[in-house]
């Protein structure tokens, strides 16, 4: 007997139909199914964050959501908002400040990095770093990144991205 | 077209350039081993012993290979067929004993989380359905879970063919400890606990094996620091040539030491890849991630310190007691970390009575091994603690005591009571620039007049070494096939650029960055031009990876080595081009240039295409060599030391026992800095490593040896919210024993904050009265201090 | 961690859902954000035969003021109520307590109904409701069923919800005058299960606290009304005795548990030191 089931959504702006087991979650499917490995398992727990991604525009946890459950939704990895340039600003301050090391993190914490801008435009350190303790990095230490995304903060509030 | 002249050879030694590969990273484009696929892959899964010690009574896989999408459930005997055991003993340990471990338990279990049975199907899922239905009858025997008595004679004996559960004791001696204890003015004793915790890394331990059967070769994919020491490992286990190896890594999300050691699972999974002739990966979830990945640092540490009224030290004596699992790790063995806690302690000061016992009990545990800064973080948390404590007792400041007793400037050469030599260290100017950038005075005199309004803050100074850049003895001498030398190739191409591969890796450090400094700055090119590969034992010269520091100061050489190398070769062809001699020419910027007027006479991708594609031109004995090799073994007695201090700055609310970290200073002396910036990140995630051990971090276990910890929810690892800001300072002292000067970097950070933070909560309870010892400092450890809770 | 097997059904409405309810029995879960369930299944310590997904029945994200109070839907997400002006005007300490409740890319999905009915003991929601004198709305073929949040809170992960039923509303009293509210918790870590939490809804006058509806969580199997505390507050002025002989009835009325973050002693003493910060909060306010 066939345990899989249909879905149809979009992924990073290309529609996508596959069969996939119930038990199937999102970041399995973008990760194996569908080859986007920019998203990463850490934990599988929903704590570490490393698996984030957006799915209605809606920040997720992929590892929480079964693929099933985003039939007809439209979800957006690192490689589809990084690939349209949304978060280039973000980018490029990582680098500088070498706000990445191994690089698991990432793609979680820019795409959190990024909704935590677009919801609090002014926001300081502190606040930065409550709205990042749901991203787990053992490398940096944390310092480096919530510069970087304050200082992005900044350079977008005055508009000059 | 003419270019101007290039006067200056361009040094990359010092800049904090941005490392290329952030690039690829930021988009999502990293390739961890997870994200390697190969045709007709596997997965594996494994049974796990659900008791810390079970003898395995009956195990029935029939149902499981019975399941549709697995391929193979295989046992113990079976794997031991084709994977030879292995024992976690150094020669240089003497009177040291572990017994043989294998890949899958055989008979008996003797950790909870001990891998059992192996199931292989088509995907994890399936392989997870298939371990579900493996039916095993378990008897439970007594679990040994408690260090302090591990070796009384009613205790029973984890492996009873090794006689006791004593895996290795050591007693250093130094001077004459009795004298100088009969002649102190003041004793101060305490004792020191600190929790059993573990390395979480993102991304978790991975593997993929590929057997080839036709050619019987092993390819295998691994998110690892050490890929010839595992190559040389699979080779001998497996029965194997070692020249049909081959191991690979690919970008690993995070190691610091977790991902050294040998694990039953991993070798499983290369022995079932040999088995069936099919890839098999594996990879360990974060269950099994807490469960088997190597634990550290579960130490009970007496220290008592005698001093003279002035606060002198005159001599030192430290017991350690360390409760590891029912193996010591293989093979860079589990008696390195009590053996550095012993020999490091009193490393910052003059002290030359000194007595150490260590003693290294076996438990029905998770095994331990050696995690990021191994041994030191207690070393100087006890140390550090000591001489606050003796400090306080004496009435005197914490920061004259210590420099009463710092080993001066004036005093290098030097060798440690304990054995470690010194070529110079810079204590004195360290402890001088953290006082002075973080407004030590300032912030003390601040705390001061908070304690009158009942707000508790604190200061905690931590002085520390760190062993960096080991030499040929440090696991050569026991017998291991460690390799503590290191090798650079550097091949210029045709189109005149370089390409670097190191047999130093890469986990995020910027190993790759650093070495592509070096090499440009030693052979005068562009960084631009130059490119690293590391990770590839077909590939890469034989060399040790990541551990120990030792990338910057052993890879970092052999790359200085190799640059200059190669930009001799250049020279000799470029002087045939231009018909003069090398030593006429200089290169600079990727250019070569007339060494004493700067004027530009050959490009690199020209001089490329006549080396490659136009000897004929070139005079008829002459023979371009366009690549080279270098290597380096570390000739400096023993290590590179390094010196740094911390200081942390606490606020602890005394009605609810928690520790806010205000701030977190750091001075290192690393040597000479290739990438300041990588240096600075280096130590900022280093520090709170060592902060999650003081505060949060640990491996719980019940009587029963069951790991209550065993879940993101239940093990606290540091995050953002409650992490200080960290201000980096540096002295450099670089080494004089290679030509490059550097030394590593990578584990200072988590040496000194622990010390740093736990001084920092006593100074903050101090005027209650209170002390705390024990880590990670809870609120629990905190009120039952402070006599508010039993 | 994979989970096992399991079919999966997203029934369009209630009525459907209900039926599959009935047809799996035990067997069958209810899916709504899977915040909780999800980790859950992972870890194989749920291996449901059927997962019945709500997510999509239209009708159950509702926030709303309605004449019987604040109405907020099952299916309301977290991030939403959190953000709510209306809930921030109508039941402000539930707009307190949500930031503490996880993080940002699990509020976003984690849904009012699902955090109600897995009733974690150490959860801020179901606090909040208890002190709000709320009321969970479920539905079975049965037909509807108010039941006071004070009752519904059984057990560990345990309330009166029936096999066969689904939570689809909780609803908040519309807040009378006088009454301030003020939540507090004490976690390792920003985001944690609280080691205690405190959701202290009272009615101040003058310094005094006319009525008090004190509730803890983290302390017991279910949210805890300080009820002898309250006793010991209520109609009295907010002054140190006061406090002390609030702090004396709540550690005789606690039992909680012991785990691996906290002894019973712990967080017997931590409710105390939440009580006293809350009650002054709230009487100075």
């Amino acid at each position: 007997m066939d345990p899989t089931v249909p879905i149809e959504l979009e992924v990073n702006g290309t529609p996508v139909r596959r069969r996939v087991e119930p038990r199937l979650c999102l970041a399995d499917f973008l990760r194996y199914d569908l080859e986007l490995t920019g998203t990463h398992v850490g934990c599988e727990h929903g704590v570490c964050g490393a698996c984030t991604v957006r799915v209605d525009g809606v920040l997720v946890r992929a590892c929480l959501m079964l693929a099933v459950q985003a039939e007809g939704c439209r979800v957006e990895t690192i490689e589809g908002v990084s690939g349209a340039g949304e978060v280039s600003d973000l980018q490029q301050a990582f680098a500088e400040a070498n706000a990445l090391q191994c690089g698991f993190c990432t793609p979680g914490m820019l795409l959190t990095a990024h909704e935590i801008l677009r919801r609090y435009p002014d926001a300081d350190p502190a606040r930065i770093r409550v709205a990042l303790s749901g991203n787990y990095c053992r490398c940096t230490g944390y310092q480096a990144i919530v510069d970087a995304v304050h200082r992005v903060g900044g350079a977008r509030g005055r508009g000059t991205r | 077209m003419s270019t101007p002249p290039v006067h200056e050879r361009e040094s990359y030694i010092g800049q904090s350039v941005v490392r290329p590969q952030t690039a690829r990273l930021l988009a999502g484009r990293g390739v961890y081993t997870d994200d390697v696929r190969l045709p007709r892959m596997t997965h594996v899964a494994f049974l796990r012993s659900p008791h810390a010690h079970a003898r395995i009574r009956a195990l029935d896989v029939t149902a499981a290979r019975a399941l549709p999408g697995v391929v193979a459930v295989v046992t113990g005997e079976e794997i031991a067929r084709v994977c030879d055991g292995w024992v976690g003993t150094l020669a240089h340990f003497a009177g040291m004993k572990s017994a043989k471990q294998f890949p899958l338990a055989l008979g008996r279990a003797t950790w909870q989380g001990e891998p059992v049975a192996a199931v292989v199907a088509e995907t994890r899922a399936l392989a997870e359905d298939g371990v579900a239905s493996v039916r095993v009858e378990w008897e439970p025997l007594p679990a040994v879970t408690d260090a302090e008595t591990a070796l009384d004679p009613a205790t029973p004996v984890v492996h009873p063919e090794l006689g006791d559960n004593l895996a290795f004791a050591l007693d250093v001696v130094a001077g004459d400890v009795a004298r100088a204890f009969a002649e102190a003015d003041l004793v101060v004793r305490e004792t020191f606990l600190t929790g059993r915790h573990t390395g979480v890394t993102l991304e978790p331990r991975t593997i993929l094996a590929d057997f080839d059967p036709a050619e019987r070769k092993l390819t295998v994919y691994h998110s690892f620091q050490a890929p010839h020491m595992m190559q040389d490992i699979l080779a001998r286990h497996l029965r194997l040539p070692e020249q049909d190896v081959r191991v690979i890594c690919k970008d690993v999300g995070g190691s610091f030491g977790i991902k050294v050691h040998i694990y039953p699972d991993e070798m499983a999974a290369c022995a079932l890849a040999v088995l069936l002739g099919r890839p098999v990966k594996f990879v360990a979830d974060r269950l099994e991630s807490f469960q088997s990945d190597i634990h550290a640092r579960d130490h009970r540490v007496t220290a008592e310190l005698a001093v003279r009224r002035d606060g002198t030290f005159v001599g030192m004596r430290l017991d350690d007691l360390t409760g590891i699992g029912p193996y010591s790790v293989y093979p860079r063995t589990s008696a390195v970390e009590g053996n550095q806690i012993a020999r490091l302690a009193p490393g910052v000061y003059k002290l030359r009575d000194y007595a150490a016992a260590v003693r290294v009990v076996l438990q029905n545990k998770t095994p331990m091994c050696q995690y990021r800064a191994v041994g030191h973080p207690i070393a100087f948390a006890v140390m550090e603690g000591m001489v606050d404590l003796a400090a306080r007792e004496l009435g005197l400041d914490p920061v004259e005591v210590r420099r009463r007793n710092l080993i001066t400037a004036d005093m290098y050469p030097c060798t440690a009571p304990t054995g470690y030599f010194f070529e110079r260290l810079s204590h004195e100017e360290a402890l001088d620039k953290i006082l002075e950038m973080s407004e030590y005075a300032r912030l003390c005199e601040e705390r001061d007049r908070l304690r009158a309004r009942r707000v508790y803050r604190g200061l905690g100074l931590c002085m520390f070494i760190e062993l960096t850049t080991p030499g040929p003895a440090f696991y050569g001498i026991g017998g291991a096939r460690i390799s503590s030398q290191d090798g650079c190739t550097l091949k210029l191409e045709p189109t005149g650029k370089v390409v670097c591969l190191t047999g130093v890796t890469e986990q995020g450090q910027g190993t790759d960055t650093i070495i592509a400094q070096v090499v440009a700055t030693a052979l005068g090119v562009r960084l631009e031009d130059v490119r690293v590969l590391t990770g590839d034992t077909m590939v890469t010269p034989y060399g040790g990876g990541t551990w120990a520091s030792r990338g910057a100061g052993i890879g970092g050489e052999a790359a200085l080595l190799s640059g200059k190398a190669l930009r001799q070769g250049i020279l000799r062809v470029a002087a045939a081009i231009l018909a003069c001699e090398p030593e006429d020419l200089d290169l600079r910027a990727s250019r070569i240039v007339d060494a004493l007027t700067g004027e530009v006479r050959l490009d690199l991708p020209e001089l490329g295409r006549i080396a490659y594609f136009r000897p004929d031109t070139l005079p008829k004995d002459f023979q371009a060599e366009l690549a080279v090799t270098r290597h380096y073994v570390p000739r400096h007695q023993g290590f590179a030391f390094t010196n740094g201090v911390q200081l942390s700055h606490v606020e602890v609310d005394v009605e609810t026992g928690f520790v806010r970290l205000l701030k977190h200073w750091v001075v290192e002396d690393c040597g000479r800095i290739i990438n300041p910036r990588l240096v600075d990140e280096q130590l900022r995630g280093a520090i709170v490593q060592g902060i999650g051990a003081a505060l949060w971090e640990h491996c719980v276990y019940d009587a029963q040896g069951q790991l209550l910890t065993g879940t993101m929810m239940d093990y606290l690892v540091p995050l953002a919210a409650e992490t200080p800001e960290i201000v980096v300072g540096h002295v450099e002292t670089p080494t004089a024993y290679s030509e490059g000067g550097f030394k590593g970097a990578g584990e200072a950070g988590t040496a000194g904050a622990p010390g740093a933070v736990l001084n920092a909560v006593n100074d903050a309870l101090a005027p209650l009265g209170a002390r705390v010892t024990t880590q990670p400092i809870t609120p629990e450890v905190v009120l039952r201090a402070l006599g508010t809770l039993p | 961690m994979k989970p096992a097997p399991f079919v999966y059904h997203r029934p369009a409405s209630l009525p459907d859902a209900l039926t599959l309810l009935e047809r799996y029995g035990p067997e069958g879960r209810i899916l709504a954000g899977g915040q909780s369930l999800v980790p859950a299944l992972n870890m194989r310590l749920a291996t449901p035969g059927a997962l019945i997904d709500i997510n999509r029945i239209a009708g159950l994200d509702e926030i709303r003021l309605g004449t019987e109070g604040l109405v907020l839907g099952a299916l309301a997400r977290l991030d939403e109520v959190e953000r709510s002006p209306l809930v921030a005007a109508h039941a402000p300490l539930i707009a307190q307590a949500l930031p503490h409740v996880a993080h940002l890319a699990v509020r976003t999905r984690s849904s009012v109904g699902g955090c109600v009915a897995h009733a974690d003991p150490a959860a801020e929601l179901p606090a909040c409701l208890v002190a709000l004198g709320g009321t969970v709305r479920a539905l079975s073929r049965r037909g509807p069923r108010e039941i006071a949040a004070a009752e519904f809170f059984r057990g560990v992960c345990t309330t009166a919800l029936g096999p066969d039923e689904v939570l689809t509303a909780v609803v908040v009293p519309r807040l009378a005058p006088g009454w301030r509210s003020r939540f507090d918790e004490l976690a390792r870590r920003h985001g944690d299960y609280a080691l205690v939490a405190l959701a202290a809804h009272a009615r101040v006058a003058d310094g005094t606290l006319a009525e008090a509806r004190l509730v803890l969580a983290g302390v017991g199997t279910t949210p805890v009304r300080a009820a002898r505390a309250e006793a010991a507050l209520t109609g009295r002025r907010v002054d140190a005795a006061a406090l002390d002989a609030a702090t004396r009835a709540l550690a005789v009325e606690l039992d909680p548990p012991s785990d691996v973050h906290a002894s019973a002693a712990l967080r017997r003493h931590l409710a105390g030191v939440l009580l006293r910060r809350a009650v002054r909060g709230l009487a100075e306010a």
